[in-house]
């Protein structure tokens, strides 16, 4: 088995405000994805979700600038690692991930061992 | 009390208090002496009491010959004057006499230390468990080797070298300091609830051996909501769970000592006294900031303490198994995750999510598959179920199974 990352990114300036009951279903949805996940024995780690928003960049020349990026309208919003045998098998994991629900992407990224 | 049951009835009670305060007296190294003095003064008992009738409080008449004899083995053996009397705090070097003291505090202080010497992780879980059984609970050889369903060779050679262990860790035998209980009462907790499951998952037939296994496993984890160091969230929520499960003691285990499953208990028969405490114990455990896995476990337990299947206690039985299951992956939580999923949202959903986990080595695995097919697919559900057959060990379960196959065929007529 090998780790993957997986980054969900999505645009969140066209998420619509949700009310407390649609919060909740979302975050019914993505418990019961990382619930899937588990119980197949392929949750390496949880992660985090991040707070949707403002962010910011640190350049090399100590230029700090709002972010994440300008022309880039989406960003990360949360990532998660799944153990998996090979790439396939990890972006078959990532197909069921919320986030794809409404309009956002999922990265599949392998994390190297030493 | 009739005399023939008095003996057996405080070796029950009293055995493993004394057995107790004796080891951590003496010191790790010394547990058969321990052990030793205290099964003597039983067997004087049993000689003295036969021919006298039993002494007017016999609790009491235990304690001071096992003090005697604890002096008298101290006295004669030289030896052990020399090398042990120096381990025993209580003596001072200029007095003979040692204060063998069997208050029901220092009972209690020298259980819960035991707790932790026989629970300790150098020792693989079912030398832990069968340790526990010996030495904190007064079980012989031959009961603990009937609940493991094994003869009694084998587990004497366990506990001897279990013993050997903790001598050779130089284990001591005393109550962990406040600030390594966090790290040491986790594999106590284990310990304690594998204790409990081995008594109420077991296949041995022997249905009041089993209820003493869950009984012993209540009362050491109660020992430890007693004491202020240990009396842990995650105790009382391990407690909790176990009131839950224990209130369906009766109602799962049918006449013939077969297991009636859940949809089919009479809930009449669940203990109500059991199902408030443990949701007192629950209401504890919701102290604090961390949430152990007997958290989820109780507060999946206390759904199912709850008859009426409703969409709402499916969801949450649901997110709990997710939520159990990113802490510690187990496939029994696998499976019983896809159930809830298939009451929560419906069978076809739970077929998708259940081909996905892997299990198909699991008897388990395939008895799920066979209620996710029951009335989706007839054919598929007995395929599945023929499968379970085939794997199930256990002659309860394979008789379950059977049932299960006649009810579809005949359904399906």
């Amino acid at each position: 088995m090998k780790d993957f990352l997986l980054v969900f990114r999505t645009d969140f300036s066209k998420m619509p405000q949700a009310s407390p009951e649609q919060m909740q279903a979302m975050a019914k949805r993505w418990m019961d994805w990382f619930g899937s996940i588990a119980a197949q024995n392929k949750l390496g780690d949880r992660g985090n979700r991040l707070v949707p928003g403002a962010g910011k960049v640190v350049k090399s020349d100590n230029v700090v600038t709002d972010g994440p990026y300008m022309e880039i309208k989406e960003s990360i919003g949360g990532y998660a690692i799944v153990k998996a045998k090979s790439f396939d098998e990890a972006a078959e994991l990532a197909k069921g991930c919320p986030v794809l629900g409404y309009g956002g992407n999922v990265e599949v990224r392998e994390v190297m061992t030493m | 009390m009739e005399q023939s049951e008095l003996i057996p009835h405080l070796f029950r009670t009293e055995y493993r208090k004394i057995v107790a305060v004796l080891c951590k007296l003496f010191g790790i190294d010394h547990i058969e002496i321990a052990e030793d003095i205290v099964s003597n003064t039983f067997l004087q008992a049993a000689e003295l009491w036969g021919l006298k009738g039993p002494p007017p409080n016999p609790a009491g008449w235990l304690y001071v010959a096992a003090k005697n004899k604890t002096r008298d083995y101290l006295k004669r053996n030289a030896n052990f004057a020399q090398n042990i009397s120096k381990e025993i705090k209580n003596i001072s070097s200029t007095s003979e006499e040692i204060e063998v003291d069997l208050s029901d505090q220092n009972i209690s202080d020298s259980q819960l230390a035991m707790i932790f010497v026989t629970c300790h992780p150098c020792n693989p879980p079912e030398a832990q468990i069968g340790l526990a059984l010996n030495l904190l609970c007064g079980f012989g050889i031959d009961e603990i080797a009937s609940a493991f369903l094994t003869n009694r060779e084998v587990i004497y050679k366990r506990l001897q070298r279990a013993k050997e262990k903790l001598r050779e860790e130089k284990i001591k035998i005393e109550q962990p300091t406040v600030g390594e209980i966090d790290n040491r009462i986790s594999p106590v907790l284990m310990t304690l609830y594998l204790l409990f499951n081995e008594g109420y998952y077991s296949a041995s037939e022997d249905v009041t051996l089993r209820k003493d296994l869950c009984l012993e496993a209540m009362r050491l984890a109660y020992l430890l909501t007693e004491h202020r160091q240990t009396n842990k969230p995650e105790v009382y929520a391990l407690l909790s769970l176990m009131c839950f499960h224990s209130s369906r003691f009766e109602a799962r285990i049918g006449r013939h000592g077969e297991t009636i499953l859940y949809y089919e208990q009479d809930n009449e028969l669940w203990n109500q006294d059991l199902i408030t405490r443990g949701e007192y114990f629950l209401n504890l455990a919701s102290q604090g900031n961390k949430l152990s896995k007997f958290h989820f476990e109780a507060a999946i337990a206390y759904w199912h303490t709850i008859k009426e299947d409703t969409k709402e206690k499916w969801e949450n039985v649901l997110q709990l198994y997710n939520e159990l299951l990113i802490i510690e992956y187990s496939p029994m939580a696998a499976l019983n995750r896809t159930f809830a999923l298939s009451r929560a949202y419906g069978k076809e959903q739970a077929i998708a999510e259940a081909e996905k986990i892997n299990l198909s080595g699991n008897h388990l695995y395939h008895c799920l598959m066979g209620e996710l097919y029951d009335g989706v697919d007839n054919s598929k559900a007995l395929i599945h179920l023929q499968q379970a057959l085939d794997l199930a060990k256990s002659a309860a379960d394979r008789n379950i199974i059977s049932y299960k196959i006649f009810q579809l065929n005949k359904s399906s007529e």
